[in-house]
């Protein structure tokens, strides 16, 4: 046998946690840590030895994609942004929507400096000259810990290009790109419409390239250790890793790094398994998709794996529903809060999603006397496409799943009325989901 | 050369004047905001359709060349 054919066959070694490798859970993790856990910030701006668009190819080779929700390919956006007129600006988006992900704040929170070496690693491959964090305003502990981080780098000198800090209205959709932009260039924070797209357009009027900080912070690690380490976990169609939020009816809930490829079954296991029967999963987020318990055990966690399940990879939200709640009262509730944190500026979501949740509700808790999934169906093309974000899609498509998914269930209730489910606590986080106790409609 | 219709969902306010312009190709939804039942415009309604998106309030209504320099 020879060396090569010995190399090949060598056992996989442990190579995860590499986001969360010495990560302390509960403190923020200083400069000089983080320094002698990753070793220092390579040089790729003006200065260093290594020109910046040498990056970009480093990371169209590791197949790199947003960890936000699209799973667009990073280097093909970060090449689009290089390729616009004028000096471009960089964007971290991690004003986390979703409100049961916690992985952005678990970065933000505990590893700053993965995620600020990649916006300075971001701003010099795309020859940027502004750089931004943006974050929920509401936080304010999380702001003041960020400035902190960005001082102990200012005095390292370590960003060219400083990184300012930017509080974001506390809005579901104000963490849509173009709403980000919207907000940087003075405004209310709400999706505009395109074109221009944020990537030509954005900033100022300058090419903008808008990356959630999970994706940066791996551009932290690929710009140190290359593309071919990016790609030794994961599928060779979806190389790396990526942070996950298990939630739900399991052991431990909390944020993993999985290797992409990872089924859910698994995953599940690792958060340390069911303690229900589970009935289903959601996947991706609350624009994500649920899946029935026996279909998502094999599914692997990646764009594409997902996407065949009928799920979507999102924001990497993994929660598991048992057997006792009611899926459609839980997805009731979530359409009811999604409605609620529409902008208001498109007619057929701004009145569709309201619909939507009113028809959902009844057909949940009511009972539909068999013509509630009609009505559902009828609504959801109506809503589907129509505004200028996905905000509205995200919610039919949450909707579309969940009668996939818990068919005979949604007929139990359209005919026969509620089930013994919607008397379980919700498992759901939504904002504000306290006051499932005193709901106006309920009164 | 064809001609694409696209609606601005911001700036449409539901004035529905579009619908009676071109009830060819534009729906009113249960909200009173336009659908379109194709993008691409047919020949024979082209000056149709730029009447109507000349007509609405709040130019919500985009008729964009296609084929060529349009995107």
């Amino acid at each position: 046998m020879t060396a090569l054919e010995l190399r090949s066959r060598r056992p996989p070694v442990l190579r995860l946690p590499r986001l969360l490798a010495g990560m302390s859970y509960h403190t923020v993790t200083s400069l000089r840590e983080h320094e002698r856990q990753h070793g220092p910030l390579p040089a790729w701006g003006s200065s260093g030895r290594q020109r910046p668009d040498r990056l970009i190819d480093l990371v169209e080779r590791s197949g790199l994609t947003g960890r936000g929700g699209a799973g667009f390919p990073t280097g093909r956006k970060m090449r689009s942004v290089a390729a616009g007129a004028g000096k471009a600006v960089v964007v971290a988006n991690g004003a986390e929507g979703e409100p049961a992900s916690c992985k952005d704040r678990l970065l933000l929170t505990r590893l700053p400096h993965l995620v600020l070496d990649g916006i300075t690693l971001a701003a010099s491959a795309v020859r940027a000259s502004a750089a931004y964090l943006c974050v929920h305003g509401r936080e304010t502990g999380l702001l003041a810990s960020l400035e902190h981080a960005v001082a102990e780098r200012e005095a390292a000198g370590l960003d060219p290009v400083p990184i300012q800090l930017a509080g974001l209205p506390d809005r579901y959709v104000s963490s849509e790109q173009s709403a980000i932009v919207h907000y940087l260039n003075g405004g209310p924070g709400k999706p505009t419409f395109a074109p221009p797209r944020t990537h030509e357009r954005g900033v100022n009027g300058r090419p903008t390239l808008v990356n959630n900080v999970e994706t940066l912070a791996h551009l932290a690690l690929i710009a140190r250790h290359g593309d071919r380490w990016f790609r030794g976990v994961g599928l060779p169609s979806a190389p790396g890793s990526a942070l996950v939020t298990v939630s739900g009816a399991v052991g431990r809930p909390g944020v993993y790094e999985i290797a992409l490829g990872t089924t859910l079954g698994q995953l599940v296991m690792m958060a340390g398994g069911p303690v229900e029967r589970p009935q289903a999963l959601l996947v991706g987020g609350y624009f994500g998709a649920w899946l029935p318990a026996e279909v998502a055990w094999k599914v692997p966690m990646c764009q594409a794996g997902l996407k065949a399940a009928g799920g979507a990879m999102g924001a990497g939200l993994v929660i598991a529903l048992p057997d006792s709640s009611c899926a459609l009262a839980e997805t009731a509730r979530v359409v009811r809060y999604l409605a609620g944190e529409s902008a208001g500026q498109c007619g057929p979501c701004a009145f569709g999603l309201p619909a939507l949740a009113d028809a959902v509700t009844d057909l949940a808790y009511i009972g539909g006397r068999g013509r509630a999934i009609d009505e559902i169906a009828c609504l959801v093309p109506l809503i589907e496409g129509r505004g200028a974000c996905r905000h509205p899609d995200g919610a039919t498509q949450l909707v579309r799943s969940a009668l996939w998914a818990f068919g005979a269930d949604a007929r139990w209730h359209d005919h026969r009325g509620p089930c013994a489910g919607v008397r379980r606590a919700p498992l759901l986080p939504v904002p504000g989901g306290a006051d499932w106790l005193d709901d106006e409609d309920a009164l | 050369m064809s001609y694409e219709l696209r609606v601005n969902p911001i700036a449409c306010t539901g004035h529905g004047l579009c619908a009676e312009l071109l009830p060819e190709i534009i729906e009113l939804d249960p909200w009173g905001y336009p659908i379109l039942m194709s993008a691409t415009v047919p020949g024979g309604l082209v000056m149709h359709a730029k009447r109507a998106a000349a007509a609405c309030p709040t130019l919500a209504l985009l008729l964009n060349r296609t084929g060529g320099r349009q995107r």
